[in-house]
């Protein structure tokens, strides 16, 4: 009876707030926008240094949303690294002995690259660039992780810690740089637009697909207790 | 009634149901993928209502392009703590029966 009642009061509170934000959504898809960004967007681009205005968006009208995200990243990549409790990286067990993953990693390895760096190249005037270049390189490096390919810059060192942080950085020293040159915070200099942008999507791919690789790798946890990453095995 | 609209109205209902799995599941993981399910109706009302009004609008979609890579570092940072906690206290949920083993919740 009691379990009746608890049911029919979540699915009620759950159906009020669905309602509650059809209702709003409504009202709002009633009313003019305010502002007009698309029309302040195109009237804009020639100045963003590329022609996808997604991208526009993102690194450059926006692009302290995109500082902070991966800055948000980076501390979720350490905190899930800090977590791990994981074996070390070469035990058999993590391994999927598949011939058909051995086979297939050999074509899809250097195709699966080379099509991240096609993204983050294709980025500056059509959909792709940063995120969708990190999360194919990132499968990568899951798919080579599954194969038992070793990467020993996963292990917890400087070269992971360089990794994780690289994008963070960089993305930094440029805002900060245009402050010290006394400029807004993330206003790019308008001659160097474009060559800054393609830096900073560069190594925000790398970054971002550091901090998912890494996270993938923290993510199993061995039944073994007292097995730390990077102890002798 | 555009297409874009009944997107955004889509979004709602997602999100209605995610509340739900959020509130009702007790497994972590299943609250996890709830969860999941709300943000992505949060995107769905982001880039459909815009689209309503204005045809394609880039920044609505630029700003869920960011949250989705969020969500997917919180999600991987979720499974995580979720395996950790199961690690140390062997269960799958945070109402657990109190006589568990001893390490408990943290």
């Amino acid at each position: 009876m009691i379990r009746a009642l608890k049911t029919l009061a979540v699915v009620a509170a759950c159906v009020s707030f669905s309602g509650l934000l059809a209702i709003s959504i409504w009202t709002i898809a009633g009313q003019p926008a305010p502002v007009n960004l698309p029309q302040l967007l195109s009237d804009n681009m020639e100045r963003s240094g590329v022609e996808h205005p997604v991208t526009a968006v993102l690194l450059n009208f926006r692009s302290y949303d995109t500082l902070l995200e991966i800055g948000v990243l980076v501390i979720a990549g350490i905190a899930g690294i800090s977590m791990a409790k994981t074996a070390s990286l070469e035990d058999p067990e993590l391994r999927t002995s598949d011939s058909l993953l051995y086979g297939l990693q050999r074509w899809f390895v250097p195709l699966m690259l080379m099509l991240a760096g096609y993204l983050l190249w294709a980025g500056a005037h059509r959909p792709g660039g940063a995120f969708q270049a990190g999360a194919v390189l990132a499968a990568t490096g899951v798919l080579m992780r599954l194969g038992g390919i070793p990467m020993d810059f996963l292990r917890p060192g400087l070269l992971l810690r360089l990794g994780l942080v690289l994008g963070f950085t960089v993305f930094l020293l440029v805002a900060v740089a245009s402050v010290i040159g006394g400029d807004a915070f993330l206003a790019y200099p308008p001659e160097l637009t474009k060559p800054l942008i393609l830096i900073i999507e560069s190594v925000l791919t790398l970054s971002i697909a550091m901090v998912l690789l890494a996270l993938f790798v923290s993510a199993p946890v061995n039944d073994a207790e007292d097995r730390e990453e990077g102890s002798s095995s | 009634m555009t297409a874009p609209l009944l997107y955004a109205l889509a979004g709602a209902i997602l999100c209605g149901i995610g509340l739900f799995g959020l509130l009702w599941l007790s497994h972590l993981l299943r609250k996890l993928v709830a969860f999941n399910i709300m943000g992505s109706g949060v995107f769905l009302v982001l880039v459909g209502l815009p689209q309503h009004q204005g045809g394609q609008d880039p920044i609505p979609q630029a700003l869920v392009l960011t949250g989705i890579v969020v969500a997917i570092a919180a999600t991987a940072l979720a499974v995580v703590l979720i395996r950790r906690y199961y690690h140390l206290s062997g269960l799958t949920s945070l109402t657990g029966e109190p006589a568990s083993r001893e390490g408990g919740p943290e």
